[in-house]
């Protein structure tokens, strides 16, 4: 193992230690009407897992989660592609990327109920919205700072739209695309799960927000617990991927 | 008017009045969504009659408290955390997974912490914009030129003047885009923590309206929402701009 990934290895630890410290420090302070400690909490996720009634919830929050994620990827890359080597599209386009992404796209969740109805439709079109953007706004930026010999070069070898894509925009700017891709990543995934609780029968996301109408500290807790880990364990793969394409130029 | 502007107001025109077109001809229906005239006719109404006055008022508030805590806060967070380069590199995947993680399940826990008044509210909406103040800081932080701290060295400034006087200053548009972010998050946590848990403000008439199926309020709302939100992002971007222009960026 490198010096480096050992470093990244033992901070990840100390981390790990530093939240967990905080969190029974915080049990102690406010007891149990709204928390619960840290072995408590394992436990009962522990037994939450091995339940049967828990894995309909996580495999319809990864289908969403998944198909959320491959639109908002397809379509911000074909917009990013686009926009980055049109200039005057890019003009007309890009400061109203830039006003959507800064909308609180949470408001407009009661639209997108009555446009797609309760359920599957609704989440994916909450998480796509959430993805798109950043994706695009990334893509953008690294296909327009793309070396113009490496264009150039491409030109001269009579290279079609499509072609220069596959093999000279996309290589070229895949490091700054894949940072998009790290934030698009986050986003859908907060979009796909927001939707879900304010927009669903089914999902984790809805039975984070039954356990927040119920109460059901134990519940909250193993749900946040849960959605976490996952969150911190995929963000850290794909940030180490990042650091690595960003390091080879 | 400038011909990228020209294209710009044709494009946003064209989709208003497709959106008219289609609510028309009644591919959109009533009970879906409202023609954009008729909304802005019920906005001035609203506005005009004064009946959410209280509840705007009381979401506006709420998101200026949350904005100013979280910019102070961060900021003050990011400056002291720059000089503790092992701490910073262990929280940086806390603050890379920070936006995937759905903070509204520490909501309940806020109630319980702070009881049923506002603080709730602000407090979740001041968690979800603080870490984007924090981040962007530390990278303007990061990009402030050896030669001005060795100049405030020179000058014999203490650490606090350092940071006050050299280096906030030149990360000032850095901030900035920090405090963009952190509009746009503390409004989805103010009317994220409406919509779940409240008794007014503009979150929970939008909710309350959509599930009386009263699209004259919950339209004019959402569109109010968003047009605060662009408004201000687009005065602080172009502040930013100015920043940077005054450095020949």
């Amino acid at each position: 193992m490198s010096a480096n990934a050992l470093k990244g290895v033992r901070n990840a630890a100390m981390l790990i230690a530093g939240l967990l410290v905080a969190w029974q420090a915080l049990y102690w302070f406010v007891g149990d009407a709204a928390l619960r400690p840290p072995l408590a909490t394992f436990r009962y996720t522990l037994n939450l897992v091995t339940s049967e009634a828990f894995w309909p919830h996580l495999s319809e929050t990864m289908r969403a989660f998944a198909v959320a994620l491959a639109i908002a990827v397809s379509v911000g890359l074909a917009t990013g592609f686009w926009l980055g080597s049109h200039k005057l599209s890019s003009q007309v386009f890009e400061p109203m990327l830039v006003a959507v992404y800064s909308i609180p796209k949470i408001t407009l969740y009661p639209i997108l109920l009555l446009a797609f109805g309760l359920g599957m439709p609704a989440k994916i079109a909450f998480g796509a919205i959430h993805g798109i953007v950043p994706v695009a706004l990334f893509t953008i930026n690294a296909v327009r700072n793309v070396r113009p010999i490496l264009i150039k070069t491409g030109r001269v070898h009579g290279l079609s739209a499509t072609e220069m894509v596959r093999a000279v925009l996309f290589p070229a700017a895949l490091p700054e695309i894949f940072t998009g891709f790290r934030v698009g990543f986050s986003l859908t995934l907060i979009g796909t799960l927001l939707g879900e609780m304010f927009a669903a029968q089914r999902g984790l996301g809805y039975l984070l927000m039954t356990a927040i109408g119920l109460h059901n500290v134990d519940l909250i807790m193993a749900v946040t617990l849960l959605l976490i880990t996952f969150a911190a364990a995929v963000s850290s793969v794909l940030l180490a991927i990042d650091r690595r394409l960003h390091r080879r130029i | 008017m400038t011909r990228v502007a020209l294209y710009r107001v044709l494009v946003i025109l064209a989709a208003v009045l497709l959106l008219e077109l289609l609510c028309a001809i009644g591919v959109i229906d009533r009970i879906t969504m409202q023609p954009p005239h008729l909304i802005l006719r019920d906005l001035g109404r609203i506005l005009i009659s004064g009946k959410q006055n209280a509840a705007i008022l009381k979401t506006m508030t709420n998101a200026s408290i949350a904005f100013s805590l979280a910019l102070l806060v961060g900021i003050a967070t990011a400056a002291v955390l720059h000089g503790y380069r092992a701490l910073r590199e262990t929280l940086d995947p806390l603050f890379a997974t920070y936006y995937a993680i759905p903070v509204f399940a520490f909501y309940p826990l806020l109630i319980v912490l702070f009881g049923l008044g506002d603080a709730p509210q602000i407090g979740i909406g001041f968690m979800l914009g603080v870490v984007a103040v924090i981040v962007n800081t530390l990278n303007g932080l990061d990009r402030v030129p050896r030669v001005l701290r060795k100049a405030a060295l020179i000058e014999r400034l203490g650490a606090a003047e350092v940071a006050l006087k050299v280096a906030l200053p030149y990360a000032a548009p850095y901030v900035l885009t920090g405090a963009k972010f952190a509009v746009a998050y503390t409004l989805i946590g103010i009317i994220g923590a409406e919509f779940i848990m409240s008794r007014g403000g503009m979150g929970y008439e939008i909710s309350f309206a959509y599930n009386n199926f009263d699209n004259a309020t919950m339209y004019p709302l959402i569109v109010l929402i968003l047009a605060v939100s662009i408004s201000i992002n687009t005065a602080l971007s172009w502040w930013e701009k100015r920043l940077l222009a005054r450095r020949g960026l």
